[in-house]
């Protein structure tokens, strides 16, 4: 059973088209990325799956249509905005409390258990934590929610690596299954490239490209070419040449990676490198 | 997934072994449980809905006491006409600590309704409420319910209670001036507290009902400066309405009812709104007035448009 199922999935503001015309089939117990420059829809996709914004064309998220079961769909669904959405008056064992209040599938023990690792105090308000913190406290409190899908849009954003590695560390051993389903946009791309288990490029509210993480390691390389056998390389028609060090580095799609060895030195490319490739350069 | 086992399961069947089907899962909270927490939630973030009044109570209070250990001296002066003038002064004192404390209710009420739809998508926490499982019909009316219910209950503990130290405190300086306490007492401090009651629940919460709607509305509708936007389209409307019909009905519609409304008309040269006692014959007049009724009905409109609103909006 799928998870998320849009089919021609729109949504306008005004004359822009933020999504424009969406085709997605998410099963369960995969981590897909959504990745995109700023204003290609990806926050718009989101929304619209969270319930959080009306559209045109059909969406089933765990069976619900989001946007008319918002409260409904929130007993499956966690999603983590952006770091700063906590409530910044509130007290760490009021949001303890609320979510406890609130939620059916909230685990305080967790919740609590997780703190625990952390140096914020219960009786802190959130304004007196560091950003650090503040993602810290959100994760503990959405990860003791036993939801079935995770939605972060930018978690990390604004985190230093530190934080951030911690997030997805916590993330992978502590929370996910193969019975839960995450959906993560991030600008950090290569920091989740091997978290993922399927990404997907949205480009203008389109769909550009869509693959699991075992068909880009089969279908993408990337290699340092030996200057002598550049020529032979570029006969292979790259789609993508770069340079780096004063060597060129080719990406290939669909080619044989015996055959790429001849050339240099053969890498699974990051997938930054084939979005640029695919939508040609910025 | 276990496919085998979807069809037989009822819809609200709770825990783990639904979560096969889509369409099965957790069963919600009840709605008094969610209604209660979002309650909650309002008073850790508004604390100043109780500890307005409880300042306002403390400063009336040392004023009192101030005012009445003067008077109490004064009037020994005077000579010998301490009970009856000290019984329809403590009354007065009643009354005018109750009007204080009202007073206290609508100016925090105004406040919090202002903010009430408005920080939230200031601060971005909009999001973070919207990603746990209540609606927003039940967040929504969590937050009218501190001005209808919320508010009045307080006021009305509060003062009750500041009447009770009232009467502690003139006891004790009419005792230390050698007086009789027995006329203090013999004020129908029951019955003053039903009609506060009534009043407050009449007036300031039904009555006023559909100001706190308009208020919410404002609140999550504006972008910024929701104090103007709440004040300006009905100065436009009387405005237009003066210029264009040369008549003042909203005005009077919003005069009248601001004054309590044909219940509670105030007498002619009265400091403040009469308080009706809550005898049957009052409240069943109230009870079938029309402009309960009609300002019921627009306040469950603008009530009904908020939660539709915050359906759409966002952080800011």
């Amino acid at each position: 059973m799928a998870v998320i199922e849009a089919s021609a999935l729109r949504k306008s503001f005004g004359a822009t088209r933020a999504l424009d015309g969406i085709d997605l089939r998410l099963e369960e117990g995969r981590i897909l990325g959504l990745i995109g420059p700023n204003g290609a829809g990806k926050s718009t996709a989101i929304n619209a799956i969270l319930g959080l914004t009306p559209y045109q064309g059909e969406l089933r998220v765990l069976g619900h249509d989001p946007w008319a079961a918002r409260d409904r769909l929130m007993l499956d669904v966690a999603f983590i905005a952006d770091v700063a959405v906590l409530p910044r008056w509130m007290r760490v064992s009021q949001a303890l409390d609320y979510v406890a209040g609130v939620h059916p599938r909230f685990d305080r023990a967790k919740a609590e258990r997780f703190l625990a690792k952390t140096t914020i105090g219960r009786n802190s308000r959130v304004r007196e934590l560091s950003k650090g913190m503040v993602t810290q406290l959100h994760l503990a409190l959405v990860m003791a929610i036993d939801a079935r899908l995770l939605v972060l849009d930018e978690p990390t954003l604004g985190l230093d690596i530190l934080y951030r590695k911690q997030f997805y560390d916590a993330l992978l051993n502590d929370y996910f299954d193969r019975s839960r389903t995450i959906i993560v946009t991030t600008h950090q791309v290569e920091e989740i490239q091997n978290v993922l288990t399927d990404f997907m490029f949205i480009h203008r509210g389109r769909i550009v490209l869509t693959c699991s993480m075992d068909e880009f390691e089969a279908r993408y390389a990337e290699v340092t070419v030996h200057p002598e056998r550049l020529e032979a390389a570029r006969a292979l028609q790259p789609i993508h040449e770069r340079q780096v060090f004063g060597r060129s580095t080719l990406l290939f799609e669909r080619i044989d990676r015996q055959q790429l060895q001849q050339l240099g030195e053969v890498r699974t490319p990051g997938i930054a490198d084939v979005f640029i490739a695919v939508l040609g350069s910025p | 997934m276990a496919t085998h086992d979807s069809a037989a399961i009822p819809d609200r069947t709770p825990g783990p072994q639904a979560s096969g089907s889509p369409t099965v899962g957790p069963v919600p909270l009840s709605p008094a449980r969610l209604f209660y927490w979002s309650v909650a939630r309002e008073l850790w973030e508004s604390r100043y809905i109780y500890v307005v009044p409880l300042i306002v109570a403390g400063v009336f209070l040392l004023a009192f006491g101030l005012g009445i250990s003067q008077h109490s001296f004064a009037s020994r002066g005077g000579g010998g006409r301490a009970p009856l003038p000290a019984a329809i002064m403590m009354q007065e004192g009643f009354h005018f600590a109750a009007l204080v404390l009202m007073g206290a209710y609508l100016i925090v009420a105004v406040i919090y309704c202002l903010g009430a739809l408005h920080n939230e998508r200031q601060e971005r926490s909009i999001l973070f409420w919207k990603s746990l499982p209540v609606s927003d019909l039940t967040t929504v009316m969590a937050k009218a319910a501190i001005p209808l219910l919320v508010l009045p209950l307080i006021t009305f503990m509060v003062i009750a209670v500041t009447h009770g130290i009232m009467l502690l405190v003139a006891s004790a300086v009419l005792l230390a001036a050698g007086g009789d306490v027995a006329a203090l007492w013999s004020v129908p401090l029951l019955s003053i507290w039903a009609q506060v009651l009534y009043h407050l629940v009449s007036v300031h919460a039904l009555y006023y009902a559909p100001f706190y709607g308009w208020l919410l509305l404002v609140s999550g509708w504006a972008r910024r400066a929701p104090f103007l936007w709440a004040i300006l389209p009905i100065a436009a409307v009387m405005i237009i309405e003066r210029l264009v019909f040369s008549t003042t009905v909203f005005a009077h519609v919003l005069l009248s009812r601001l004054a309590g409304g044909p219940v509670a008309l105030p007498f002619p040269g009265s400091r403040h709104m009469p308080m009706q006692a809550p005898t049957l014959a009052n409240v069943g007049a109230f009870m079938v007035s029309p402009g309960l009724w009609i300002g019921l009905a627009v306040f469950a409109l603008l009530l009904a448009a908020a939660v539709r609103l915050r359906r759409y909006q966002g952080p800011m």
